[in-house]
């Protein structure tokens, strides 16, 4: 939380801060999510969404089914230029304050598909926050993107983000020799 | 096996069976547009050849070729004898050749994407309607004199200034082979800007093509000559040590 403050008052505690903070904290941990889920990403977000990855450690495990009650719309897969109304519309009806995370390489930017059929990217027809580069993500770069999200809401930002990759310690640039196959 | 399908039609339809072949194994039996829908009913009800089991109809694109545009091709199996069959025939620009859905009602769906995706029309069709793409769409996309590039969204792309969000990636950042140049596609919707032809086009860069590849090029280039500089330096100063 932005600016913190404690005062001990002799075995009582109180904490206080900005109410706009205390509002970005609230939201970040209770993100009610809407799966658009189109294409074979899906497998990895159900991974994601399974016991395994306990996406419910950042509240953002309940998936709603109506766009009217969800914070992020994830749009998991390639997204046909037919189904661009379809996903423009189900943006359209979600309350403010809303976050688009673009799951995938297809829907970050269209992927391997070059042709008169897909969207090269669902950010031409909607705006994202997050971008998720992999083909598919693993989960991990999925938590990623939420952690990401959490920090850009919590910092109020709307600058779009792409989850950097993560190195693998191992595998770092500059280490040689022994443990490496 | 499907030998006996070939001799069957044959003995049926004599001179009317243009062409066989037996590339492979497959066995194929040309027939004229006229007697298309005549043919595969008499395959469906024939007591030796029962061909009750449609797998694809589909269609090819010959721009090139005078007498006929397109080959309409049909493939059948028999689930009692095992047998399989391809007819194949000629279809001009514009020309509709009747229907076989009220043979093989799976030839209904087929036939809507062979319109949806050539442009032929079939006589007689209950509901001649698009099915993948989308009403709005002109033209047919498997023809080969479709733009490779030419896409017709539904919902126009974002103006993103308005929106206050990253612009869309340029061609030259992340994975240049998605990158796809967007702005020039909906400019001139006709142009030519699939990758590798737009590359060799001069439509559309490639990532070596951009300034950071440029500039890491350059640097590239300054520490090879550098190094080339110093290499001559220490070769002197030993050939003048050895002089000595």
């Amino acid at each position: 939380m932005g600016q913190l403050k404690v005062i001990d008052g002799g075995g009582e505690v109180a904490v206080t801060t900005r109410l706009s903070d205390l509002l970005q904290w609230a939201r970040k941990w209770s993100l009610f999510q809407y799966p658009f889920v189109t294409a074979c990403c899906g497998m990895e977000f159900m991974a994601t969404a399974a016991p395994r990855y306990d996406i419910a450690r950042f509240g953002a495990e309940a998936p709603r089914f109506s766009p009217r009650q969800s914070d992020v719309l994830w749009v998991v897969g390639t997204i046909s230029q037919r189904q661009g109304p379809a996903v423009r519309r189900i943006w359209e009806q979600m309350a403010d304050p809303k976050w688009v995370i673009a799951f995938g390489t297809c829907a970050s930017c269209g992927g391997f598909y070059d042709n008169y059929t897909t969207i090269p990217g669902v950010d031409k027809v909607i705006p994202v926050d997050v971008y998720i580069p992999g083909c598919p993500p693993r989960p991990e770069a999925v938590l990623d993107a939420l952690m990401l999200l959490q920090d850009k809401i919590q910092a109020n930002d709307r600058k779009p983000v792409v989850v950097p990759p993560r190195l693998v310690p191992e595998r770092a640039p500059g280490r040689t020799g022994e443990g490496d196959s | 096996m499907s030998q006996a399908v070939v001799d069957r039609l044959n003995a049926q339809f004599g001179e009317r069976v243009l062409e066989t072949s037996d590339a492979f194994g497959d066995h194929e039996v040309r027939v004229a547009l006229k007697d298309w829908a005549e043919l595969a009913q008499f395959t469906k009800d024939d007591a030796d050849l029962q061909m009750d089991h449609f797998i694809d109809l589909t269609a090819v694109d010959y721009p090139e070729r005078e007498s006929a545009r397109f080959d309409l091709v049909l493939m059948t199996r028999s689930s009692v004898t095992g047998a399989r069959i391809r007819l194949r025939t000629h279809v001009k620009d514009g020309e509709e050749p009747g229907t076989l859905s009220g043979i093989w009602s799976g030839a209904n769906w087929a036939e809507r994407e062979v319109w949806d995706m050539f442009g032929i029309r079939f006589n007689g069709h209950p509901d001649m309607r698009r099915i993948l793409l989308y009403e709005e769409f002109v033209g047919h996309p498997l023809r080969k004199d479709y733009p490779i590039d030419k896409a017709q969204p539904l919902v126009p792309y974002r103006d993103v200034d308005t929106i206050d969000k990253l612009p869309p990636f340029g061609i030259e950042e992340g994975q240049p082979f998605a990158r796809i140049d967007w702005e020039s596609r909906l400019a001139g919707a006709d142009s030519q800007v699939s990758p590798a032809l737009g590359v060799q086009q001069g439509q559309r860069r490639t990532l070596s093509d951009s300034e950071a590849a440029q500039q890491i090029q350059a640097r590239i280039e300054a520490q090879m000559a550098k190094r080339a500089e110093a290499a001559q330096a220490s070769e002197e100063t030993s050939e003048e040590g050895s002089e000595e």
